[in-house]
């Protein structure tokens, strides 16, 4: 009756990346490890290697998204791919094409990879499980679900700059309820064996029985801070800013947003990472967003490499 | 027609008979149990030995999809099903397109129903025109246009004004309510339980005060208007614990759930099983363990199949947009079967929850195989293993959580006053 998780094959090699929950430590290193090579290509003159030259990469976006679309057409254009994007939103699904229909016709145009994101939760489950065997699925972001490319991305620039996992105490802060990216970073940091992952956010944008995913709960931003080696921080939609969720932004900002004067009880090399865009002065003040514990601008350049790693990774299994 | 069933093990729970005898059936009624009755001559002889035979099930909630979806199910392949899973009177729920608000098109499905000589149906009538929450219907007509009860499917009444006036009217020509217990706000962008499941997966959830809120409501306009109450398809813990109580103060209201519910959690779900995605929703294992025991001393009346055909195409979507409903007639008797033995319940137990119970409930005086009884009948091979798959289902809807599950429990023939109207074809 329960459907397996399908992004493992049977040779314990992955075949989509789907979702970080489930796989084990080793594969999570040994994505970072080749993300790491491929760091130095990012860093060349001649920034091209010919993994995966003659390979059709289908950029699937059902949603917009102009940072990851373009991350991953870099990435996938470092690696000699032919790249296709797409913006679904715009054309056939406004015509009333189904999700797998628009699939299937991608298909038939002999795609070696779909690079899928979709508003809601599972559709990139659906597609993989739909697919021809030597079609590989990225889920680029499904809904509240799960975004992995962006926490792996974050899991290289923790390890980056600390080194290693184990006794680092990380606080993930702003709307945990409506973040796939928080749900990505949770199973990704307990399965690399951080001690304490902590979530910070008002009852309203934490979802029931988050502590079952291995976290503790804050509601206290200053609290929930103390001693904190890594911040990452959320992006708060604009349409949560106000309503029954949240007041105000500038309540919000008073009590969530991360100033100088918060980031301060974390440790004095605490660093702070944002998955962007980034609303200045509503989850994060200019101050810390641009300060010296930023690793934002690394964030961005290392995810490239991590979306290569994960390319060269599906294309080779 | 004289049929005469020979040597099976006839169950039959209201009269708390269970024992190997032979049943003797004349001009659509029940003649006899053991002694055959004198100048009898039998124009069919079943050879039931090995066999079951109980009366024939009763189902309070079968979605027939008529009218207005006869893409996804037509009354024709729906009532098969339901004959092929030994259901011989079914209730459906209001909610068609047009809903059932209107006498004439009750009276137009009672008579399509009827040409079709399988199960009798027994529409529920809306309690709501349109099922809108805002007029209530003409349910004095309704009734005798044949609806035996009045409900509002799955959509919730916001209104509490006009929840309890309709409670009232329906009290005043002692009209029976059903009612699902949810919460219109709480349940507005929910697709699962609000619990570990739906939070790992990143789904809206519904939480279960969306029940248990609406449920004390429901039982306090219950007290207030002395309406008779069918709480529908209970779906949690402490939901149970509520109609327990109420049951225990006096109040006279009965309470059923839905057979997927007694046998899967939110875990099943898994990773987005859009089959999984049920009305309400499938809870916590916990809630589960709730349900089953709720059944078993009683608190729970009876169960029902839900049986809500889908077809492939509303399916195959991302979990929230998949349409809800899982098809459900062939499989109420073994999932119940199911429980019984996994809960070392007694067989007759076990059966009167999809007879006796619910005829009770549906006032409609059959589910009994006393002489003089209407002689519909189910004759099942208790023993029978069969796998659930789109080719062994003949209902249109294909779409069960239970797609691939060995199942105990194979009806082999269905008699609906006196006459065969289904036969297992394999031996």
């Amino acid at each position: 009756m329960m459907q397996y998780n399908r992004q493992i094959n049977r040779d314990g090699e992955l075949q989509h990346l789907l979702t970080v929950e489930g796989l084990p430590a080793s594969m999570l290193h040994r994505i970072l490890d080749a993300a790491e090579s491929f760091v130095g290509v990012t860093e060349r003159e001649v920034k091209k290697v010919p993994l995966l030259r003659g390979k059709a990469i289908f950029n699937l976006f059902f949603e917009p998204s102009t940072r990851t679309r373009t991350t991953f057409e870099i990435a996938a254009k470092r690696l000699s791919a032919d790249v296709i994007n797409l913006n679904i939103g715009a054309s056939s699904q406004s015509k009333g094409e189904t999700l797998l229909d628009t699939v299937n016709n991608l298909s038939a145009m002999h795609a070696d990879m779909f690079i899928v994101r979709h508003a809601q939760s599972g559709a990139a489950h659906l597609i993989a499980s739909h697919v021809a065997p030597e079609i590989h699925v990225i889920n680029a972001g499904d809904g509240r679900h799960a975004h992995p490319t962006q926490a792996l991305l974050d899991m290289y620039t923790i390890r980056h700059f600390k080194k290693n996992f184990n006794g680092l105490r990380v606080a993930i802060v702003g709307d945990i309820m409506h973040s796939r990216v928080a749900r990505s970073q949770i199973h990704a940091l307990t399965t690399l064996g951080v001690p304490e992952v902590r979530v910070i956010a008002p009852k309203t944008l934490l979802p029931k029985g988050v502590e079952h995913l291995g976290v503790h709960p804050y509601h206290d931003l200053s609290k929930g801070l103390k001693g904190v080696d890594v911040l990452l921080m959320l992006r708060l939609q604009n349409e949560r800013m106000q309503g029954a969720l949240l007041p105000s932004a500038q309540e919000y900002f008073k009590y969530y947003g991360l100033t100088p004067e918060k980031l301060a009880l974390a440790k004095p090399d605490a660093i702070v990472m944002h998955p962007g865009p980034m609303n200045r002065g509503v989850e994060i003040d200019s101050s810390v967003a641009d300060g010296p514990q930023s690793v934002i601008l690394p964030q961005v350049t290392f995810g490239i490499a991590v979306r290569m790693a994960v390319m060269s990774i599906l294309a080779g299994s | 027609m004289k049929i005469h069933i020979r040597k099976g093990r006839v169950v039959d729970p209201e009269a708390r008979f269970d024992g190997i005898t032979d049943l003797y059936i004349a001009a659509g009624k029940v003649v006899s149990l053991g002694e055959k009755p004198d100048d009898f001559q039998a124009n069919q002889e079943i050879d039931a030995s090995g066999l079951i035979v109980c009366p024939g099930l009763v189902d309070l909630s079968a979605r027939l999809r008529e009218p207005g979806f006869e893409y996804r199910a037509t009354l024709e392949s729906e009532m098969e099903a339901a004959t092929a899973g030994g259901i011989t009177s079914l209730a459906c729920p209001p909610d068609t397109d047009p809903p059932l608000d209107e006498p004439g098109l009750v009276e137009m499905l009672k008579y399509r129903a009827k040409s079709l000589n399988q199960a009798h149906v027994f529409p529920v009538g809306a309690l709501t025109q349109g099922l809108q929450g805002k007029n209530i219907t003409e349910m004095a007509e309704l009734r005798d246009a044949g609806c035996v009860a009045f409900s509002q499917a799955e959509m919730p009444i916001e209104d509490t004004l006009v929840l309890l006036r309709a409670m009232q009217y329906a009290a005043t020509f002692d009209l029976p309510v059903w009612l699902r217990a949810q919460d219109a706000s709480l349940s507005r962008i929910g697709v699962a339980h609000d619990g570990e499941v739906a939070t790992r997966l990143g789904l809206p959830g519904i939480p279960t005060c969306a029940e248990t809120i609406a449920l004390a409501k429901i039982l306090r306009l219950a007290r207030e208007t002395g309406a008779r109450l069918h709480v529908c398809r209970i779906s949690s813990s402490e939901g149970v614990d509520l109609v327990r109580k109420a049951k225990e103060q006096g109040l006279p209201l009965t309470c059923d759930v839905s057979m997927n519910h007694i046998h899967l959690s939110e875990m099943d779900i898994g990773f987005f099983d859009s089959n999984c995605h049920l009305v309400p929703p499938l809870r916590s294992l916990r809630d589960k363990e709730a349900l089953r025991m709720g059944l078993k001393d009683g608190v729970i009346d009876a169960v029902c199949s839900d049986h809500t055909p889908v077809d492939d195409d509303a399916k195959l979507l991302p979990f929230a947009e998949a349409e809800a409903g899982a098809t459900g007639v062939e499989l109420l008797l073994p999932l119940v079967l199911k429980w019984a033995e996994e809960t070392n319940i007694p067989l007759p137990i076990a059966l009167s929850k999809i007879t006796s119970r619910p005829s009770g409930i549906l006032g409609i005086g059959c589910g009994h195989l006393s002489p003089g009884a209407a002689a519909d009948i189910c004759i099942f091979d208790p023993g029978c293993c069969w796998k659930v798959e789109p080719k062994s289902l003949k209902s249109q809807g294909k779409n069960t959580p239970f797609t691939g599950l060995e199942l105990k429990g194979k009806v082999k023939y269905t008699l609906i006053g006196g006459h065969v109207v289904y036969k297992a074809n394999h031996p």
